[in-house]
């Protein structure tokens, strides 16, 4: 076998093993981002397919940096394409109620899954970069580093985001509760 | 209610993790595992057959940068007209993609 196999083989373990440790990362994001399963299927599938096709210039440029963001990023962008294309805006109601499962005794437990579709909702109607923000860090459990890399921006402008996200948030909801 | 809870704790119950299904995790698996065979083995059976050749010492380099992209911009179209014609399996789809990219791959480099 020639050594250009030999690396080519190489790549696609290495993208096997990116695919594998972060497609419920991808999977997550895109879900909470459109709402809805079948079209997030669609766009995790998008983002893995365009992902292996730049995935060598990528490593090599990452200088051994994780390659989340990377992923990440393709699938945002993907995403705003997804809007874009069909004039279409995130879905208020996630249709899959399971995702609402706190751990909440009995007696709350009803109040607690109203609180928590509020919080959902109050997320689907931020501006998309608030919004986005939001999901990375509390789905994805990705630290201020890691999303300002998926979104482009400075780390300072990331944290200030994400502070920016949650104060609207808290506000919007205070707002519902009083009206 | 969320005004006197931790608006932290509350986005972090709520934005829960997603496991994908199943069905997608197979689907994708697949996929990925035949493309990247199938790219190797052509890539392979193409290269022993072109070094036999003097005239094609110095090709396969360029082979890997042509073939690679073009298998690129191929699976991306053929993962589009999947998106369109769902009855359409990804596997097939992008065995295809593969397959149109090889004999490319030999046409453009007199092969």
């Amino acid at each position: 076998m020639l050594p250009h196999t030999t690396e080519k083989r190489r790549l696609d373990g290495d993208f096997t093993e990116l695919y594998r440790t972060h497609l419920r990362d991808v999977y997550s994001y895109a879900y909470y981002r459109i709402g809805n399963h079948h079209d997030a299927e669609d766009l995790t599938e998008q983002t893995f397919l365009q992902a292996y096709r730049h995935f060598e210039r990528a490593q090599r440029e990452s200088d051994g940096r994780p390659l989340r963001p990377w992923l990440i990023r393709i699938a945002h962008n993907l995403a705003a394409n997804y809007y874009r294309d069909r004039s279409r805006r995130p879905q208020t109601q996630l249709e899959d109620a399971s995702v609402v499962s706190a751990p909440y005794g009995t007696e709350e437990l009803a109040e607690g899954r109203e609180a928590l579709k509020e919080v959902l909702t109050g997320v689907s109607k931020l501006p998309d970069d608030r919004r986005e923000a939001l999901i990375m860090r509390f789905a994805l459990d990705m630290d201020n580093r890691e999303i300002a890399r998926a979104l482009g921006r400075t780390e300072g402008a990331t944290k200030v985001l994400l502070h920016r996200a949650i104060k609207q948030l808290e506000q919007g909801l205070s707002e519902d509760t009083d009206a | 209610m969320p005004d006197v809870m931790d608006m932290e704790a509350l986005l972090r119950s709520a934005l829960v993790p997603v496991e994908p299904s199943e069905g997608l995790s197979d689907r994708l698996e697949r996929g990925l595992s035949d493309l990247t065979d199938l790219a190797a083995d052509e890539l392979a059976e193409w290269e022993l057959s072109a070094m036999r050749d003097p005239r094609n010492w110095a090709r396969p380099a360029a082979a890997v940068v042509v073939g690679g992209t073009a298998a690129g911009a191929l699976v991306l179209v053929r993962a589009r007209q999947q998106h369109k014609k769902r009855q359409v399996t990804g596997i097939r789809a992008l065995e295809r993609g593969i397959r149109d990219v090889a004999e490319d791959m030999q046409k453009r480099l007199g092969h």
